[in-house]
């Protein structure tokens, strides 16, 4: 988690950025089949998309009359970005949590659950 | 062929003893994991780490339904564990273990109520070789421009 050196960790801090990443991971889509699921604008999502390119996480193909994006197939900017970015959330969690639960004395009776 | 992906590794300070740390983390994997970071159709349920090595790391969806995440390769309370991770770019599980990156988890204690955890996710190259090899992807430019691209990308801090 190099945590700013690291363009995906960047590029994927913004919550809508991530949400077009992440649905492109389930789907390749439109700018408009975006919008579409999105409550932004179409130029607001062209414009993070423009942002993914250039970081190399999303690539554009032109298919008859659309522009249809999709996550980068080489698959390692992409990847290792969105990976390092589930991890920095996942720590910050787990650390509350340990902080959070009771510290539980009796761990033999816990191993029987 | 393979040309390694620098691992993940990322660092954090808990201020509980090592034995709660390494509970929290496994058998509370649950209660902490982020809710939205989940494979299957149906919205999740439930995030298990079997304790045990060889066990299961798998989701339960809200139907019932289960995805499988990876197997515990080491299983070492309170101080190691190493999962592998088996969840590849588009968000599915590949089930060849040749495709398996690994996570290992270190839990040292700095004092009586406070430990530090290490965490390394390695060996990413294997999920990307399978993905590559399922889709029949032909990059074209072969691991020296995926890894340009990597670089030029690392280059680029938004």
């Amino acid at each position: 988690m190099d945590a700013y050196g690291d363009p995906g960790l960047g590029l994927l801090g913004d919550a809508t950025r991530r949400q077009i990443f992440e649905l492109l991971a389930r789907r390749p889509s439109s700018v408009g089949e975006l919008a579409q699921q999105l409550p932004i604008s179409r130029p607001a999502v062209s414009q993070h998309l423009r942002l993914l390119k250039d970081g190399g996480l999303v690539i554009s193909q032109a298919e008859g009359t659309r522009r249809v994006y999709r996550l980068n197939p080489d698959g390692v900017t992409a990847l290792r970005a969105y990976l390092d970015r589930i991890w920095v959330e996942a720590l910050t969690a787990f650390q509350k949590a340990a902080e959070a639960a009771p510290i539980d004395q009796n761990k033999d009776q816990n191993k029987e659950q | 062929m393979t040309t390694s992906i620098p691992p993940i590794q990322g660092t954090v300070t808990v201020g509980v003893p090592v034995e709660h740390a390494f509970k929290v983390f496994t058998d509370s994997f649950h209660t902490w994991w982020p809710p939205q970071y989940h494979i299957g159709q149906a919205d999740m349920a439930k995030a298990i780490l079997e304790p045990r090595q060889g066990g299961r790391w798998y989701e339960q969806g809200v139907d019932g339904s289960e995805c499988d995440w990876g197997r515990v390769l080491a299983w070492e309370p309170p101080h190691r564990l190493v999962v592998t991770w088996q969840v590849n770019g588009q968000w599915q599980y590949d089930p060849d273990a040749e495709h398996a990156s690994e996570i290992e988890v270190r839990f040292t204690p700095d004092g009586p109520e406070q430990t530090t955890v290490e965490l390394e996710h390695r060996l990413l190259e294997r999920l990307v070789d399978g993905q590559a090899l399922r889709d029949g992807i032909d990059s074209g430019g072969g691991w020296n421009a995926i890894l340009e691209l990597f670089a030029k990308a690392a280059a680029n801090r938004y």
